[in-house]
């Protein structure tokens, strides 16, 4: 009974915080739709396969509801100081519990790159935003981020012309400040790039305070020809914050995408990275490392969809996990029947440091195309006792042994990172987090 | 140097060492020769502190020390190594930065300030002549995608890194054609001093020819059945080992 009336409340509450939308920007339309097509399919629960393993609508149900954030938060620019570490020479746009903060964002003014908030963006009524918006996700059909959409307020727009290289990366900061009470917020991003056109972009995500928070994120991408496009995305939440991410991303031709999945820290995180790999003769690559501990829940749903011929596809998720921590990996690779000349890879590698942690752990291939190279595997295991015995052998004491073992493990998805300050905040922490007791 | 007394060891409650005594001096070089299954790399993993094995009788007197009761790194750091059969690969730690790591930890130990980069290259760069081997190599990952050859070899560098008072080299020449055994033999030869003790554990003779011992043990059946000098490793070589199966039985 209780668990019923939970579910009303949580459902009121967002029909309350639906109604207060501005119903007449033509967004609202989109917005619409996705609140109608989640009143009919409701959030997920464990009954549903893809969210077998993790019950986030549990979570956000008894903690949550979706009344605004509280208050002009009290964060200040040291705050996103440190969460865009040392030696990022970044332009840097930042979003207060899911609302643009102009205050502590840089002022970007860049030929061919057009930033601005979402908000402003639907205000007013920019046409190649709406041109844009909600494209590259209509076929994604998951009921967070039909709740992410029905509730889209803020986040970056983000248009980058033809042939435009941008000289530095753009970093998109997320903060949330749960110091006055629990807080549920949204933030929607679009990020369009032009044909030739070059940029790195980070999302970074941050919470602070002590209450609980539970954020809905989500970034459409669309990748113009033959575009070079990396995507970084660092979550290092606090252990009450909840959140669940959609990435939604489309790839013209000869376009090589690039996307990197950090995550430290949270309660439950649930990432959705959907890549479309639409054009001909592109390359996808797929880099995740979850490094994480006591209770956390990071949950990696991936999908790799093969639409055109001659197209290359790489995947490498790594894990570790400590005391009580969760993990799932679930990547599919769609190949097409047009398909032809494919190569796709995917990897998912864990390790457990205790006998209470648990990775499930599934990979995914269809196949429709019939000329095609294909490999799939993924492996669990704990550290292997012949490495750590040779690296003692040579006089390092067992803990540094682990920890030097562990960080090698790490080491191969970090590597790939083509940010040096990125690179260097990566290893630092891993080796911080590594060298404590074990 | 190195005594060993009445050595018994198992695995997996299967007994392997039955009782081997050996003494080792400074400067000496003894090798351990024997069938397969007669327990020589249990011997060497003994030594080197392997945990799988459980040692039932016996002790091991190291430089005054008792070896029994050190962790492997201990006994690294007391100057023991051992050159591994199959040497181990570890993806994303390059040799170099790991033995910068061991190098520095094995100072530490003995009182000596850690060697900062300049220096440590330059160590590096002789021992690299030593048993030449290419920079290149030390940068990749410790062991990845090596030949057998490759492996060997860095073992021997590894060796010659750490500078240890007492060097076990399992089967170290399995697997090496006679290029790759000369460099890895050569090595060893210019490694050795009056301080410093070497037990060679193989199945053949042939390394032998390059690094010569003054003593050879036979291990049969999990003891040492017969000692002699490089003149027994020769007529092993001719003879086989059933000559050595057949006295040892008779004896029994």
């Amino acid at each position: 009974m209780t668990e019923v009336a939970e579910r009303n409340i949580t459902l009121e509450g967002l029909h309350d915080r639906f109604g207060q939308l501005d119903a007449m920007v033509p967004i609202h339309k989109i917005r619409s739709e996705a609140f109608n097509h989640l009143n009919n399919i409701g959030l997920p629960k464990v009954k549903n396969e893809e969210y077998k393993y993790t019950n986030v609508t549990k979570a956000l149900e008894k903690n949550f509801n979706f009344a605004p954030a509280a208050s002009p938060s009290k964060i200040e620019q040291t705050t996103i100081d440190e969460i865009t570490f040392d030696g990022l020479d970044a332009y840097r746009l930042v979003f207060i519990n899911g609302h643009f903060s102009p205050d502590l964002s840089d002022n970007i003014n860049v030929k061919g790159v057009s930033v601005m908030n979402v908000a402003k963006a639907i205000e007013n009524i920019d046409k190649d935003f709406l041109k844009h918006f909600g494209t590259v996700s209509s076929k994604n059909d998951d009921a967070f981020f039909a709740l992410n959409t029905s509730l889209t307020e803020d986040g970056a727009y983000i248009n980058i012309a033809d042939n435009v290289v941008l000289d530095k990366p753009l970093a998109l900061c997320f903060i949330i400040d749960s110091s006055d009470k629990s807080t549920y917020t949204t933030s929607r991003n679009l990020i369009v790039t032009g044909v030739n056109s070059q940029v790195d972009i980070l999302e970074i995500f941050a919470t602070q305070g002590s209450e609980g928070s539970f954020s809905n994120t989500a970034t459409e991408i669309v990748v113009g020809e033959n575009a070079h496009v990396n995507f970084y995305k660092i979550q290092n939440n606090k252990e009450n914050a909840y959140q669940v991410d959609t990435t939604q991303v489309s790839q013209s031709r000869s376009s090589v995408f690039s996307t990197y999945t950090f995550t430290l820290n949270g309660a439950i995180i649930r990432n959705n990275l959907n890549v479309a790999i639409a054009g001909e003769g592109c390359e996808s690559h797929m880099y995740g490392l979850y490094v994480v501990d006591d209770k956390t829940h990071i949950d990696n749903h991936t999908v790799a969809d093969h639409i055109s011929p001659n197209s290359f596809s790489n995947e490498l998720y790594k894990g570790i996990l400590e005391d009580n921590a969760k993990a799932v990996f679930n990547g599919k690779v769609f190949v097409r029947k047009e398909a032809q000349k494919t190569n796709a890879f995917q990897s998912n590698k864990n390790i457990l440091l205790s006998d209470t942690a648990v990775i499930n752990t599934k990979p995914q291939l269809e196949i429709w195309a019939d000329d095609v190279k294909c490999t799939h595997g993924c492996t669990t295991g704990q550290l292997d006792d012949e490495a750590l015995f040779y690296l003692r052998s040579r006089g390092l004491d067992k803990d540094h042994a682990r920890s030097f073992l562990l960080y090698a493990f790490a080491i191969e998805v970090i590597e790939q990172v083509k940010l040096d300050p990125l690179k260097e905040y990566l290893k630092h922490i891993i080796s911080e987090r590594l060298h404590k007791d074990f | 140097m190195l005594t060993i007394k009445n050595l018994h060891a198992s695995i997996e409650d299967k007994s392997i060492l039955k009782g081997v005594n050996l003494v080792v001096k400074p400067g000496e070089v003894h090798a351990i020769m024997g069938p397969n299954g007669s327990g020589k790399s249990t011997l060497a993993s003994v030594l080197a502190g392997r945990e799988d094995y459980v040692v039932t009788a016996g002790s091991i007197n190291f430089q005054g020390k008792d070896l029994l009761e050190m962790a492997p790194e201990e006994r690294a750091r007391e100057g023991v190594f051992l050159a591994f059969q199959y040497p181990i690969e570890i993806p994303g730690v390059s040799t170099t930065n790991f033995m910068k790591t061991a190098l520095n930890k094995i100072r530490e130990y003995r009182g000596l300030e850690p060697l900062d980069a300049v220096s440590f290259l330059k160590i590096m760069k002789e021992k690299m002549k030593l048993v030449e081997i290419d920079q290149s190599l030390l940068s990749r990952s410790l062991n990845e995608g090596f030949s057998g050859g490759e492996k060997k070899r860095n073992e021997i560098f590894q060796m010659a890194m750490l500078e240890p008072t007492l060097s076990i080299l399992d089967e170290t020449d399995s697997g090496l054609d006679i290029d790759a055994l000369k460099v890895v033999a050569n090595g060893v030869n210019k490694l050795k001093s009056k301080e410093n003790s070497t037990i060679v554990v193989t199945h053949y003779q042939r390394l032998l020819d390059y690094i010569v011992p003054d003593f050879v043990h036979v291990l049969y059946n999990g003891r040492i059945v017969k000692s002699g000098t490089k003149e027994l490793a020769l007529e092993l070589e001719s003879k086989g080992y059933d000559w050595i199966k057949e006295e040892a039985e008779a004896t029994v």
